[in-house]
């Protein structure tokens, strides 16, 4: 009887706590990241982040690539929400070349990155639900989320890694199709939005399972560098759009929601709060385009003949235009020398791109600050102490995107 | 907004005197430099300051110029004064052979992971750090690869076979 007892290893009875690997790949983690958790029973007394699994060098990359290349790198830092990464991007680099955008540029834009910013809140916000039980909510909102790609694929022809715009502007004006389809959006999206909400706001379950989990105050959040719908849960009103605006933000109207608490409950209230004032500025941006008649209303770029790609039919009748062509194609274009730091607020939160320039054609060097990165170093504190299901929910309603956090 | 960059500056060379140098304007957001020994009593003063109060790290990084002796590798903070809404950029120069700075995880907790990704792709070593050790690439890694001498590959080469990739190299 004796034999058939399990030998447990030499020394393990004395180790009273359990060692978890929750990832690299776990349907839970919604990424490709790693942690070891080491648990008490089912309470965590340390949580060890291993990131870097799809580390793909953008950074390195970015030092060869002419600055319209780059844009496709952008792409695949949060996927979730590309076009925001893409206009992040062209703003930087318009700052560094000095190139002025007319106001429809600008309103185009807008439209362009609070959709975006809908489709990241709605992804976040569906996928905490998943985590919590409630598969339905997600399956339900994703039919929304299609009309958003749409559009993209009508503006730019792609749907996830979108590559949308160009420095300067747009590549081609918005089709009446495109507008269309933006009306039928903001149509029939709030009446789902609002169910969504109905359906988990005042939802016993989900509420017990996100309120008072993986909170963080005001103080500890901003040492650690949190930004976005995270920093505002915990009740700071910090959103780049009015801080520092760009691409026109001051000429729209909106109200930035915030929480008390920091915990996953309100990170839930203020992305689902962000998604009625993008709603909010869509509509104002969509009137503020509607007003342009006449040849302003053809204005879907800036004046910008060495960076901003001719028209085909230039190309081929233009001399001017052809060499332009030539050298934005064949990435010839030279860069003027300086430094610049852009930032905008993406799905995550301050989302920043620090470019140098010594003067040739591709950076000397680029970096992203990526508001992921940043945060998740908080896990550990926000997770210690609480139960392994309230690590998966934190970790879901910080909105980690395996992608921005390893560039 | 009451603080301007002037007023930043001015604060600045009042206390630290010639050891704050380099002032520029960079597209309107104020940048400077201070001796690597200074990193952490600069940082400290800004955030404590009671007109300044940079109490937020935006982003940290490095910086490759290997032309600059004696001073290869940069150390680039970028702190955000929320307060105030101004912004600075404020830079530590290091040598290659002894790339050592104070750690800021002191002062601020997201600096943790800035620098231990800094120190991943600079090899920049930051004293005091809790836990520095690489981040996103392996652990065997044994070069620091956003360091100008390692070169990205030549696109050109003909010596690969990467037919599958449309490079259509033949194996020699």
């Amino acid at each position: 009887m004796s034999e058939q007892h399990i030998k447990l290893p030499e020394g393990s009875i004395e180790k009273t706590t359990t060692t978890l690997n929750l990832g690299p790949t776990h349907p839970a983690t919604h990424g490709v990241m790693q942690n070891i958790l080491e648990l008490d029973g089912e309470r965590i007394v340390s949580a060890d982040q291993t990131i870097g699994y799809i580390h793909r060098a953008f950074e390195k990359l970015a030092e060869r690539r002419p600055l319209a290349q780059i844009t496709t790198l952008t792409d695949r830092l949060n996927y979730c929400s590309a076009p925001l990464n893409n206009m992040g991007w062209h703003m930087t680099c318009e700052k560094l070349l000095g190139v002025q955008t007319p106001k429809r540029v600008d309103y185009l834009r807008v439209i362009m990155m609070e959709l975006a910013r809908i489709a990241d809140h709605l992804i976040c916000n569906s996928i905490m639900g998943v985590d919590a039980g409630a598969y339905t909510g997600f399956l339900y909102v994703m039919q929304y989320r299609e009309l958003i790609y749409e559009i993209y694929e009508e503006v730019c022809g792609a749907r996830l890694t979108t590559n949308m715009g160009r420095i300067g502007g747009f590549e081609r004006n918005f089709t009446d199709k495109a507008f269309q389809k933006l009306e039928k959006f903001l149509e029939e999206y709030p009446r789902a939005l609002k169910e969504f909400e109905n359906m988990f706001q005042r939802n016993r379950i989900f509420m017990d399972r996100t309120m008072g989990v993986g909170g963080i105050s005001a103080e500890r959040a901003l040492n650690y560098g949190f930004t976005g719908p995270n920093l505002r849960a915990a009740g700071v009103d910090y959103d780049v759009r009015v801080q520092s605006p760009y691409s026109s933000y001051q000429d729209f109207d909106f109200i930035i929601p915030v929480g008390s608490t920091g915990d996953c409950y309100d990170r839930w209230l203020v992305r689902e709060q962000e998604m009625w004032q993008s709603l909010s500025i869509l509509g104002q941006a969509y009137q503020k385009i509607q007003s342009f008649k006449g040849a302003e209303a053809d204005v879907y770029h800036a004046d910008a003949p060495a960076y901003y790609l001719p028209e085909k039919k230039d190309v081929y009748t233009k001399m001017e235009a052809l060499i332009y062509h030539f050298k934005i194609i064949m990435g010839e274009t030279e860069i003027p020398a300086g430094e610049v730091y852009h930032s905008i607020e993406a799905g995550n939160g301050e989302l920043g791109f620090y470019l140098i320039s010594d003067g040739g054609r591709s950076p000397y060097r680029l970096h992203f600050r990526r508001p992921c990165f940043i945060y998740y170093q908080a896990y550990e504190e926000l997770v210690k102490g609480s139960m392994l299901s309230d690590a998966i929910m934190t970790m879901s309603s910080l909105n980690l995107i395996a992608g921005e956090m390893d560039a | 907004m009451a603080l301007t960059n002037d007023t930043i500056q001015q604060r600045l060379q009042e206390k630290f005197g010639e050891s704050v140098f380099a002032f520029r304007d960079s597209h309107g957001m104020l940048e400077f430099a201070a001796p690597k020994e200074l990193n952490l009593k600069v940082l400290n003063f800004l955030y404590d300051d009671a007109a300044l109060q940079f109490q937020f790290l935006t982003d940290l990084t490095g910086v490759h110029y290997p032309s600059n002796k004696g001073g290869e590798l940069a150390v680039v903070y970028h702190l955000h004064s929320l307060k105030e809404n101004a912004r600075l950029r404020f830079k530590i120069f290091v040598p290659i052979e002894q790339p050592e700075v104070y750690t800021a995880t002191g002062l601020f907790s997201a600096a943790n992971w800035m620098e231990r990704e800094t120190y991943d792709f600079f090899g920049i070593l930051f004293v005091g750090h809790p836990n520095l050790k690489r981040i996103l690439n392996v652990d065997e890694m044994d070069y620091f690869p956003l360091r100008k001498e390692f070169p990205l590959e030549d696109q050109t080469r003909i010596d690969k076979d990467d037919e599958m990739f449309g490079r259509g190299g033949t194996i020699k």
